[in-house]
């Protein structure tokens, strides 16, 4: 793609979602700086470039030029220079390898900026470029044609179902033609850690929950958001949304993946369209709903344990005391972390960055700040709600040979499930 | 006409209607961009409990106050002491009045009865040093520190100049500086005023209005998620 035509398609596609909301914080940024101490990146480097909303310096420079109220001013006197595609290139890196989107940033900014929103929307400026790490865009682009970024096909999918069930003997429902709940997995959990998927299936069952899984719709992982290719991640969240409306579903439960949560949860209406003719919730919230309820008995796990806030499930999504209830009804000594739930550290791996492996140096750098603050809880086991969190941590205690092992909450659970003496 | 003439005069109105204009057309830039209606199911259906990010964001969750704080308590100093100074010295307080009596015929105490309250000249010249000496501490922090220095660009520098400025000048006047004419040195005064006012809608300056919006609609959307605010 040449040159210009980069950059036209980047700064179209980047204006062609401003909306008021990011137009008043474009308008509202005063420099002070202060973002820069929240940033898990800025704080392990203290290199000014990974300050927030630096790494959005090129899109306000092109909002100001072509889209704020006094652009034509700025244009006709080139008061902000045309954005080139030597400047892009240099921000891919802070846009895509150096944030997570995890908004720690957003809940420091004086002004109220959501900076994590804005670097959402630069990547669509990005990705319209084609100025998207290779192995972003390659998963993305796998999971557009295939249905999964990691290769768990409709016929992987249901081959591991089989085989799970097998293995494991227990009941797993694939395409009821009517179900109150459609479940769904992220290919993390389906590639690398299937015992999430029994364990699914295990709570389920425990619970007496008419569900299935839908081959034509199971994978909630959504890198289209991650990347920044709005149309895959509309592709990728209507095929959920089909797959409910035709099992006639009452509730879909996201797996323990923070972005499918935002994609569904808070995206989903709105690539729909509509409403949502059904109800989304993540499974720590569906377990938190099904112990208070009373429905959920768990044998007592008599064990210290600190808990990882994943930022899209937890401070961007809302399900802050969902987990902790989850954790109270297994009976264990919660240790929290210091900062905890809101302002929690981000793993270091959320917005793609686990899986972008050129970012692997620098991602290693912030995992030493969740060592810390785990190592500082003096629990026994951390547990967190998060496939990629987790995969996060898998990777970077096998890079410290760190002896300390990242556990779900959602196996813990089923682990710990009650069975009845019949 | 006299530097002071005009500075009274045509500069004062112009100014002012630069200001107006120049804050409603960035306002009305900004406001009157679609928005699109978010169909996600609320987490808390009353979601306008948001808004009270206005007011949590004024100052850092305790975890945040670490880094932050110079810029936190040096905000605040300049911030205080320039609005204290400017709308409880008597001599601003006087051309208020003057001002409303010649655009709606009357001043406060016509209106209401009550007096518009103003501070003793000693503590005013106080804020304004102290408005100036925070100033003048930003402005080094902005020079020193690497995060500030590279995010930092023009306006920044001289929306801290058109600041800064005004509160010299005012306490020049209030000090009759190096023995100069009064009527100079008022005239420096309003000019470094309608200086401000006139770059005031085009620069940072205009966060009085936005910080509000930012906030607000921050606050909207993360009430709605049930997100920490």
């Amino acid at each position: 793609m040449p040159d210009a035509e980069r950059v036209e398609r980047a700064m179209k596609s980047f204006v062609k979602d401003f909306g008021r909301t990011a137009a008043i914080y474009m308008e509202s940024c005063i420099h002070c700086g202060m973002c820069a101490e929240a940033c898990h990146f800025y704080e392990v480097t203290q290199d000014p470039k990974y300050t927030p909303i630096w790494k959005l310096e090129p899109f306000k420079q092109a909002y100001k030029r072509e889209y704020g109220p006094f652009a034509v001013v700025y244009r006709a006197l080139n008061l902000k220079p045309k954005v080139t595609v030597e400047r892009l290139q240099q921000w891919q890196q802070l846009i895509y390898d150096s944030c997570t989107v995890c908004g720690r940033c957003s809940l420091m900014c004086p002004m109220g900026i959501d900076i994590a929103a804005l670097v959402s929307q630069a990547r669509h400026g990005m990705y319209a470029a084609g100025l998207i790490p290779h192995e972003l865009w390659a998963v993305t682009e796998r999971a557009r044609l295939e249905g999964s970024p990691l290769g768990a096909t409709p016929k992987v999918f249901k081959d591991r179902l089989e085989w799970l069930a097998d293995d494991h003997e227990v009941e797993i429902p694939v395409d009821k033609g009517d179900a109150d709940v459609l479940c769904t997995m992220s290919s993390i959990e389906i590639m690398k850690y299937p015992d999430s998927v029994v364990a699914t299936a295990r709570i389920m069952n425990h619970l007496g929950v008419n569900w299935t899984f839908r081959l034509d719709g199971y994978e909630a992982t959504n890198f289209g958001l991650l990347a920044g290719n709005s149309a895959a991640q509309k592709q990728l969240t209507l095929k959920l949304i089909e797959a409910a409306v035709s099992c006639r579903a009452k509730t879909v439960i996201l797996p323990e993946c923070g972005h499918a949560y935002t994609a569904l949860r808070w995206m989903g209406a709105n690539m729909y369209g509509e409403p949502l003719p059904f109800k989304v919730q993540h499974i720590a919230e569906f377990l938190a709903e099904q112990a208070r309820a009373g429905r959920l008995k768990l044998k007592k796990l008599d064990k210290s344990v600190t808990f990882h806030d994943p930022c899209q499930v937890v401070r961007r999504g809302g399900a802050i005391e969902a987990p902790r209830e989850v954790l109270k009804a297994l009976g264990v000594e919660l240790r929290e972390m210091y900062p905890t739930r809101g302002t929690n550290w981000c793993c270091g791996g959320g917005g793609g960055v686990v899986a972008n492996h050129r970012a692997d140096e620098l991602r290693y750098k912030t995992f030493k700040i969740k060592m810390e603050q785990i190592e500082d809880t003096g629990a026994e086991m951390p547990v967190t709600t998060c496939a990629n969190c987790r995969q996060t941590f898998d990777d970077g205690q096998a890079h410290f040979k760190w002896d300390v092992k990242m556990h779900s909450l959602l196996e813990l659970v089923a682990d710990h499930l009650v069975e009845d003496d019949a | 006409m006299t530097l002071l003439e005009f500075a009274r005069g045509p500069g004062l109105q112009w100014s002012i209607t630069i200001f107006i204009v120049g804050v409603l057309w960035r306002l009305l830039g900004i406001f009157l961009l679609r928005t699109k209606k978010d169909l996600s199911e609320p987490r808390n259906p009353a979601t306008w409990k948001g808004l009270r990010l206005i007011a949590l964001r004024s100052w850092p969750r305790r975890e945040f106050l670490g880094g932050t704080a110079f810029g936190e308590v040096m905000g605040y100093a300049f911030h205080i002491g320039f609005l204290l100074t400017l709308f409880f010295y008597v001599p601003h307080v006087l051309f208020f009045a003057d001002v409303s009596r010649g655009l709606i015929g009357t001043d406060l105490q016509g209106l209401t009865g009550f007096a518009w309250p103003t501070l003793p000249n000693g503590i005013v010249t106080l804020l304004a040093a102290i408005s100036i000496a925070a100033l003048v501490a930003v402005l080094i922090h902005r020079i020193v520190n690497p995060v500030k220095r590279l995010i930092s660009n023009f306006d920044d520098y001289f929306s801290w100049f058109v600041t800064v400025t005004p509160l010299v000048t005012g306490l020049a006047a209030f000090a009759h500086f190096a023995g100069w004419p009064y009527e100079r040195l008022l005239a420096y005064h309003l000019l470094s005023v309608e200086l401000l006012l006139v770059w005031f809608p085009f620069g940072k300056l205009m966060h009085a209005f936005t910080i509000f919006a930012a906030r607000g609609a921050t606050g909207l959307i993360f009430e709605r998620r049930g997100a920490s605010l």
